[in-house]
C-alpha cells in the first residue's frame, strides 16, 4: 500500500502529495514556508539539463530544490497516475 | 457612568516628534519577485536615497512620496523576503526592521505589504507573519493583469472584510492602482488589521509566556511582543546581524526550556506553526480566489521547455554571454572614445588656462587622468548592468542560476554566482556589484573574492602588447596568438574556480547553501525600471569609488612627479627619478626572480589606476612619444630593445609570457578595491584579496620564469 518514495525519485512529470518532511533543519522550515506542506499537491516539473536542481510546481508557482534537498521530503504519488 | 474607552494612538519613540508633525514612515515588504521596487519607483521617483544599514552589508533604499494633501511621507524599501524567520542578513534586516529592533532605523509607523496576485497562498504567508505587528497595514494585490490573464477570479472586497485592512488591486509595471494606493496612504485612520488566528493548543501556552517575558524583561510592546514570541519559536537558529538588540537572559531561558521538553515529548513546534499559518492562508484563500480552469501549459512553461532544455537551454545561455559580450567590445567603444576626447579636452582646457607649474600638472595629470580613466569606464559598465538588470527583470537569471547551479556546488558556490563571475570577464565592478543577489553572506564573499581574477576587458592591452611583442611579425598564425590569449583567460578562470573552492573549504567554510528558490515566471521586461537600476548602479559606482580613486590618482601622479629631476627633463629620465622610480629600483629584488626589472616595476605600480595604464607608462618608461595610439609598432620595437644593464633583452618571450601570467592573477585595479571595500562594508577584505591575489601572482610568475630558465628559454 505503501506508495510513498523520496521526492528526488519521483519520475519527472508526475503528480505527487506531500507526505512528510524532516523534523529540525534550515532546508525544511524553509520549505514549509514556502508551502511545501504535508498534504499539498506537487508536481515535478523538470530537472536541469545537468540534472540538479530540480523543478516542482507547489501552490501554483514553481520552486527549484537540489537533490540533496529533496531526498528528505517524502511523497505519495498522485492516485490517478499509472 | 464609565469613562468611554479611549482610543491610544501608536506611542511613538520617546525621542521622535509626536506622530501628526513628523512624516509617517511606511515600510514596503514583499516576496522577491512581486514587483516591490517597481511599485517604490511607482511611488517615490527619483526621490530615493541608497546607503547601507550600519554593520551590515545590506542595502538601506530610503524615498520620500507626497501624500494627497501634499505632505511628505518617507517610504523604506525593505529586502524582498520569503518570511520574517531569516535566512540570510536581507532578511534578517527586514524582521529586525519591523520588530523595531534596530537602533538606527525607527520602527515604521504603517506597513505597505505587496503580493502577487498570482501566488497568493505563499506570498500571505509573509503578511500573515506581518499582520501580527500590529501595525496599520495595505495591503497591494500586484500583478492583476497577469492573474487575470491566469484566469484567477479575485474577490478584492471579501478579503477586505476579512483581514480588516485596505486592498488595493494593483499593476505597478503599468502605473495602475498607484493613486488609490497614494489615497489609502493619506488617510489618518488606518484600521489595524482584524487578523483573527488560532495559535495551536500545544504552542499556545509557550507563546503566552514568552510574550509575557518579552514585554517584562526586554520591554517590548504587547502586539510586538506577540509576534516576536511566535517568530521564536518558528525561527530554529536565528539570524543575529550586527546592530540588532539581543534577548534577554530569562526571555532566552523560557525559550530553551519550552524547546527542551518539546523534544522530550517529540513536538515539532516550528511545523506546528507554519502549518498552522497555511492552514488559515488556505481557508482565506478558499473565499477568496475564484479559479477559472487553465488548460495546457503557460506562456511561461512553454518558453521554459526552450530555455531549460538540455541542449537548447546551453545555446541560448551562450547566445546570451555572446551578446554581452560583443556589446561591450563594440557598442561601447563609440561613447568610450567619446569619453576620452572629452577627457583629453578637459585637460587641454585646463592646460591652456593655468600657469605651467605644478598645480596645474596636478590637476591635468593627476586628477583628470586619473579619474577620467574611470569615467572611460563607464560605458561598459552601463552596458553590463543595464543587461543584468534585463535578465533579472525578464526572469531569465534565476533560469541561468538554475542550469549552472551543478556546476558551481562543485566548488561550493551556487548558481546565483554565475552570472556576476560572467560579468567579470568585462568588469569586475558590475560582477561584484551584481552579487547583491547571493543571499549567503559566505557565498557572496567568496564570489567576490574571485571575481577579479576572471580576466576583465582591462587586461586585453597588456595581453595585446605582450603577445605582439612576444609573437613579432605578422607572419604569426592569428591561431598562436588567439590560442595564448585563451590560454589566459581559461588561467584567470581555473584560478578563480580553484579559489573558490579553496576559501569554501578554509576560510569560509559553510554549509552548502541551500537553492530553494522559486522560478518567477517570464515577465517582459520593465524598462523604466531596468533603467533606473542601471544608473542608480552606476551612479553608486562613481559616487564611491570615485572618491577613492580621485585620492588614488592624486597619489600615484605625486609618486611619478617627485621628486624633480634637476638635469634632463624628459618624460623618461623624470620617471625615472621620481618616488614610483625609486619604488620600481626598490622593488627590483622582489621582482628579478620574476625576470622583471625596476622599469617593469615602474609598470606595476602605475597599473594600480587601471591596468592598461601599464601600456602607457612602458610608453613613457621607454620614451616612445604616442603609445596609446593604435600603431604600437614603436612600443613594441622600443620593448624588444630594452636591455638589462649586463646586455641581455628583457623582454624575452619567457619575461612577456610571465608579465601576461602576473596580470592573469594580479589584484590591481583600484576601482575593484574600492567597491569591493563598499560591498563588504570593511577594508578587511579588499586587503585581504590584494595580499592574496598579488601572492599568487608572484609564486605563480616565479614558478613560470625560473622553470624556464632552467628549460633554456
Amino acid at each position: 500500500m505503501d506508495s510513498t518514495i523520496k521526492l528526488s525519485e519521483l519520475a519527472i512529470g508526475s503528480n505527487a502529495v506531500v507526505r512528510e518532511l524532516p523534523v529540525q533543519g534550515q532546508t525544511s522550515l524553509r520549505l514549509r514556508e514556502m508551502g511545501v506542506l504535508p498534504g499539498v499537491a506537487i508536481t515535478l516539473v523538470r530537472a536541469a539539463p545537468l540534472g540538479d536542481p530540480l523543478e516542482i510546481r507547489v501552490r501554483g508557482y514553481n520552486l527549484t530544490l537540489r537533490k540533496r534537498e529533496a531526498e528528505h521530503v517524502i511523497v505519495e504519488i498522485a492516485k490517478d497516475e499509472t | 457612568m464609565p469613562e468611554p474607552a479611549q482610543i491610544q494612538p501608536l506611542a511613538a519613540p520617546p525621542a521622535a516628534l509626536p506622530a501628526e508633525r513628523r512624516a509617517p514612515v511606511y515600510a514596503l515588504v514583499g516576496n522577491p519577485n512581486c514587483g516591490k521596487s517597481t511599485l517604490f519607483n511607482a511611488l517615490t521617483g527619483l526621490k530615493q536615497k541608497i546607503g547601507n544599514y550600519p554593520g551590515v552589508t545590506v542595502e538601506k533604499k530610503t524615498g520620500t512620496m507626497f501624500s494627497q494633501h501634499g505632505r511628505p511621507i518617507t517610504v523604506i524599501d525593505l529586502p524582498g523576503t520569503y518570511s520574517l524567520a531569516a535566512r540570510s542578513p536581507d532578511e534578517a534586516v527586514v524582521r529586525d526592521v519591523l520588530l523595531g529592533r534596530r537602533a538606527d532605523t525607527a520602527q515604521p509607523d504603517r506597513v505597505i505589504c505587496i503580493v502577487d496576485a498570482t501566488n497568493l497562498e505563499r506570498n500571505l504567508y509573509l503578511v500573515h507573519q506581518v499582520l501580527d505587528l500590529g501595525r496599520p497595514a495595505i495591503l497591494v494585490l500586484n500583478m492583476m493583469d497577469l492573474a487575470v490573464a491566469a484566469g484567477l477570479n479575485l474577490r478584492v472586497a471579501r478579503l477586505e472584510h476579512e483581514l480588516g485592512i485596505p486592498v488595493i488591486p494593483c499593476e505597478a509595471a503599468n502605473g495602475k492602482g498607484i493613486l488609490e494606493l497614494r489615497l489609502a496612504m493619506s488617510r489618518t485612520d488606518l484600521p489595524l488589521s482584524r487578523h483573527r488566528w488560532d495559535i495551536p493548543v500545544p504552542i499556545a501556552p509557550a507563546v503566552s509566556e514568552l510574550q509575557a517575558s518579552l514585554i517584562e524583561n526586554d520591554g517590548k510592546q504587547p502586539l510586538i511582543a506577540r509576534a516576536e514570541a511566535l517568530l521564536l519559536l518558528t525561527d530554529q537558529d536565528v539570524v543575529r546581524v550586527a546592530g540588532s538588540a539581543c534577548l534577554s537572559n530569562v526571555t532566552s531561558g523560557i525559550l530553551t526550556d519550552w524547546k527542551k521538553r518539546w523534544a522530550g515529548q517529540a513536538v515539532d513546534w516550528s511545523a506546528t506553526l507554519v502549518t498552522s499559518r497555511y492552514e488559515a492562508i488556505m481557508r482565506l484563500c478558499a473565499e477568496v480566489v475564484l479559479r477559472n480552469a487553465r488548460t495546457g501549459p503557460s506562456v511561461s512553461d512553454r518558453i521554459d521547455q526552450v530555455i531549460v532544455h538540455p541542449l537548447w537551454g546551453w545555446l541560448v545561455l551562450g547566445g546570451i554571454m555572446t551578446v554581452l559580450f560583443l556589446s561591450i567590445f563594440t557598442l561601447a567603444e563609440y561613447p568610450m572614445n567619446a569619453i576620452d576626447g572629452g577627457v583629453a579636452a578637459l585637460a587641454g582646457w585646463v592646460k591652456g588656462n593655468l600657469p605651467p607649474g605644478d598645480l596645474r600638472d596636478l590637476i591635468t595629470d593627476g586628477a583628470i587622468a586619473g579619474v577620467g580613466g574611470i569615467v572611460v569606464f563607464l560605458p561598459q559598465i552601463l552596458i553590463l548592468f543595464f543587461f543584468l538588470g534585463l535578465l533579472e527583470s525578464t526572469g531569465y537569471m534565476a533560469r541561468a542560476a538554475f542550469i549552472t547551479d551543478r556546476v558551481m556546488s562543485r566548488v561550493g558556490l551556487n548558481g546565483k554566482s554565475f552570472i556576476p563571475l560572467l560579468g567579470s570577464y568585462a568588469c569586475a565592478i558590475p560582477g561584484i556589484m551584481a552579487t547583491r543577489t547571493i543571499e549567503d553572506t559566505k557565498d557572496r564573499l567568496v564570489t567576490i573574492l574571485v571575481a577579479p581574477l576572471m580576466s576583465c576587458s582591462a587586461r586585453l592591452p597588456v595581453y595585446l602588447l605582450m603577445i605582439a611583442a612576444l609573437l613579432p611579425g605578422d607572419r604569426v598564425p592569428v591561431g598562436a596568438k588567439v590560442g595564448l590569449m585563451v590560454f589566459m583567460y581559461a588561467l584567470g578562470t581555473s584560478g578563480a574556480f580553484g579559489f573558490a573552492w579553496l576559501f569554501k573549504k578554509t576560510l569560509l567554510k559553510g554549509g552548502p547553501p541551500l537553492m530553494i528558490l522559486e522560478l518567477p515566471p517570464y515577465r517582459l521586461p520593465r524598462w523604466k525600471d531596468v533603467l533606473y537600476h542601471m544608473f542608480e548602479r552606476a551612479g553608486l559606482f562613481l559616487r564611491n569609488a570615485g572618491t577613492i580613486i580621485l585620492g588614488l590618482s592624486i597619489l600615484l601622479w605625486f609618486l611619478t612627479t617627485y621628486p624633480k629631476s634637476s638635469g634632463d627633463l624628459t618624460p623618461q629620465t623624470q620617471l625615472a627619478h621620481s618616488y614610483a622610480g625609486m619604488a620600481g629600483r626598490v622593488l627590483e629584488p622582489a621582482i628579478r626572480p620574476l625576470g622583471f626589472d625596476w622599469r617593469i616595476g615602474i609598470g606595476l605600480v602605475s597599473s594600480f589606476a587601471a591596468r592598461e595604464v601599464f601600456v602607457s607608462s612602458m610608453g613613457v618608461i621607454f620614451g616612445v612619444e604616442d603609445s596609446r595610439g593604435k600603431d604600437t609598432t614603436p612600443l613594441r620595437t622600443a620593448l624588444r630593445q630594452a636591455h638589462w644593464p649586463g646586455g641581455a633583452a628583457l623582454f624575452t618571450p619567457l619575461v612577456c609570457l610571465t608579465l601576461m601570467i602576473y596580470y592573469v592573477f594580479a589584484m590591481q585595479c583600484m576601482s575593484t578595491i574600492a567597491v569591493v571595500k563598499r560591498e563588504t562594508n570593511s577594508w578587511r577584505w579588499p586587503l585581504f584579496q590584494l595580499a592574496y591575489m598579488t601572492g599568487t601572482a608572484w609564486v605563480v610568475c616565479l614558478v613560470v620564469y625560473q622553470t624556464g630558465r632552467a628549460l633554456g628559454f
